[in-house]
């Protein structure tokens, strides 16, 4: 885009896909705007209140706008703060799992080790399973107290069979979520590692570098940019987990704030009060990126 | 001490040979150029010198010590790389540090070593900078000055003044012989460039689809090439072969004549016109750098080569 012409026919041509976008997000993120300050309850007869025209709004004694309240309802709810504590768990725990054991696996998939096409596949399915269906098969065929591959090991060992979604929940949802999160770190981590420069590892060499150190000094810095962009990546899709939750029960304790919006929209039929926690998790979710790209997006520059 | 001799080294890869067999003795303190054509196995063949390719068989031997199945940094050896291969996320000073660091040198005496080494390099003032934002030039005397903290027994050069412009690559020539002089170490530099080959060179290795043509002295090589390989590579423009009734005249399958030995005589030619006229010449400087009591050697060919005397067939 040398001259101003060009550069100005350039913004008239992607002007309808840029429009097309913003309105694709802007619109559902004005109603949801626009619910969370309203009385909206499905059980409520007077649910026609979602509909209103602006001069409806103050009728009727000020029934239907809600003013803060649903938002102050929201943050005071003691779930709240749980969900949130879950939400943070789940990112977090998974976050740690998949990044050590993605990098784990990556480095072993760089190797020279027989099959390792097959490997690789084997390695990478999980994150092709989908969430409703990874959740069912850890459910019913791993994590079963009775019947699941987990407790026959465990009940061979003696140790007698684990009960994972009654006394562990927040633990089985980090490991469902887990199991199809690395895979995508495995993928990442291994094509970064596949672009290390063959001459730098022969230089290593001739510096006498022991493997360990070889890890830490060369292979580690250059993965610090892969790494971020996994964490970045999948910090975006772990705040919002709510199949594994909603398919395997746990919700009660292991709920996370999407968990929690389905508790009010769905369960509690409150339009209003959803809308105002999903509004909150949309700036909660927009702190951590935040943080997370102070901390660490400097490692994307340069 | 720096005396490298290679016993029969072979490489193959696979039903691949690369080097079907090489000897080759190189003495401490030599300045020894592998040169030929892509493809020659003289990047390989440094390789195995520096531990990075295992031998297929035959052995190599430092300092009268058989190192042929020791790892690269038990050789005593240092390399300099094409691409330089710097730590991208490391400092100047930590490239040149790490592996002193690596071989546990106490800190003290790795900061010592690492200015000393900035000093002769005149990398002092970029020693906090990270190798990206150096110049092609600067980078590679970063690599040079990895190599040399190390105090390596012999230096191993592959290729390293390809990537560099033509005026840095000069300047770098003439510091690379320079660094010999002072050091005293053995060098081996690996080229595709005959001219770097002719003026740096103690001894010149000419290897040819694996083999090693012939050894010796730049002028050994330019005045009495051995095989007539040698004698089309080494020199340019490059010897004009005869073969045919004239070479049998001199009792030869081929002959060659150096371009300078042609003289343009005024009579009728018999085969036409001349198909092209030079009309750039690329002056050969060389540099010296030498003690005022030293004579300077001149380089222009002094044997007038009779034909005969240029190439026997093979």
């Amino acid at each position: 885009m040398a001259t101003q012409q060009s550069r100005a026919l350039g913004r008239i041509a992607v002007a309808p896909s840029v429009i097309a976008l913003f309105l694709w997000m802007i619109v559902p993120l004005a109603m949801t705007i626009w619910f969370s300050f309203l009385r909206y309850n499905l059980l409520d007869p007077n649910y026609a209140c979602s509909l209103l025209t602006p001069g409806q709004l103050f009728d009727e004694a000020n029934r239907c706008f809600a003013g803060t309240s649903n938002y102050y309802y929201f943050l005071t709810d003691p779930a709240f703060f749980k969900a949130m504590t879950n939400s943070l768990l789940i990112v977090g725990s998974v976050l740690l799992i998949s990044i050590v054991g993605g990098t784990l696996f990556a480095l072993l998939l760089d190797q020279a080790i027989v099959g390792r096409n097959i490997v690789r596949l084997m390695v990478i399915a999980p994150f092709f399973v989908m969430p409703t269906v990874a959740a069912l098969v850890w459910q019913n065929m791993l994590m079963d107290p009775i019947i699941g591959f987990i407790s026959w090991i465990t009940k061979s060992l003696g140790m007698g069979a684990i009960d994972w979604f009654t006394h562990y929940p927040k633990t089985a949802v980090v490991i469902i979520v887990a199991w199809q999160w690395f895979p995508f770190a495995t993928l990442i981590l291994l094509t970064a590692l596949q672009s290390f420069d063959e001459e730098q590892k022969e230089a290593a060499q001739m510096d006498g570098t022991p493997p360990l150190s070889f890890f830490w000094y060369m292979i580690l810095p250059h993965l610090a940019r892969p790494i971020t962009v996994v964490v970045l990546i999948e910090t975006i899709f772990l705040l919002n987990v709510f199949a594994e939750i909603y398919v395997t029960g746990t919700g009660g304790r292991a709920g996370n704030l999407p968990y929690l919006v389905y508790q009010y929209g769905l369960l509690s039929n409150d339009i209003g009060g959803a809308s105002a926690g999903g509004i909150v998790a949309v700036v909660l979710a927009n702190i951590v990126a935040f943080f997370l790209m102070r901390m660490i997006g400097k490692n994307l520059e340069g | 001490m720096g005396n490298i001799n290679l016993r029969n080294v072979r490489k193959a890869f696979g039903d691949a040979v690369i080097i079907p067999g090489a000897d080759l003795d190189i003495k401490n303190g030599e300045f020894v150029v592998f040169v030929g054509p892509s493809g020659c196995g003289k990047s390989t063949l440094l390789r195995l010198i520096a531990g990075l390719e295992d031998l297929t068989s035959g052995a190599i031997e430092i300092d009268g010590k058989n190192v042929s199945s020791a790892a690269p940094s038990e050789r005593g050896l240092a390399m300099v790389f094409q691409s330089y291969a710097l730590y991208p996320h490391m400092s100047v000073r930590n490239n040149i540090a790490f592996g002193l660091k690596m071989a546990n040198v106490p800190k003290s005496e790795i900061d010592e070593k690492v200015a000393k080494a900035a000093a002769t390099l005149n990398l002092t003032d970029y020693l906090d900078r990270k190798p990206r934002q150096l110049s092609g030039g600067q980078r590679q005397r970063v690599a040079i000055g990895r190599a040399i903290v190390r105090e390596p027994e012999a230096f191993l050069f592959d290729e390293p003044l390809s990537n560099l412009d033509a005026a840095l690559r000069v300047n770098m020539r003439v510091f690379i012989m320079q660094l010999h002089q002072d050091l005293g170490t053995t060098m081996i530099y690996v080229t595709h460039d005959q001219v770097e080959a002719m003026t740096m060179a103690d001894r010149i290795v000419v290897l040819n689809r694996g083999n090693i043509e012939q050894v010796g002295s730049p002028l050994e090589l330019y005045n009495k090439p051995q095989s007539l390989f040698v004698a089309g590579f080494i020199g340019s423009p490059k010897m004009n072969f005869v073969a045919g009734k004239v070479a049998a005249g001199h009792k030869a399958h081929t002959i060659g004549v150096r371009p300078e030995h042609i003289d343009i005589v005024a009579g009728k030619a018999s085969g036409g016109e001349p198909s092209s006229s030079p009309s750039i010449l690329e002056p050969m400087r060389f540099f010296m750098s030498m003690p005022a009591s030293a004579a300077i050697s001149s380089c222009a060919p002094t044997a007038s080569m009779t034909a005969s005397q240029a190439t026997k067939s093979r």
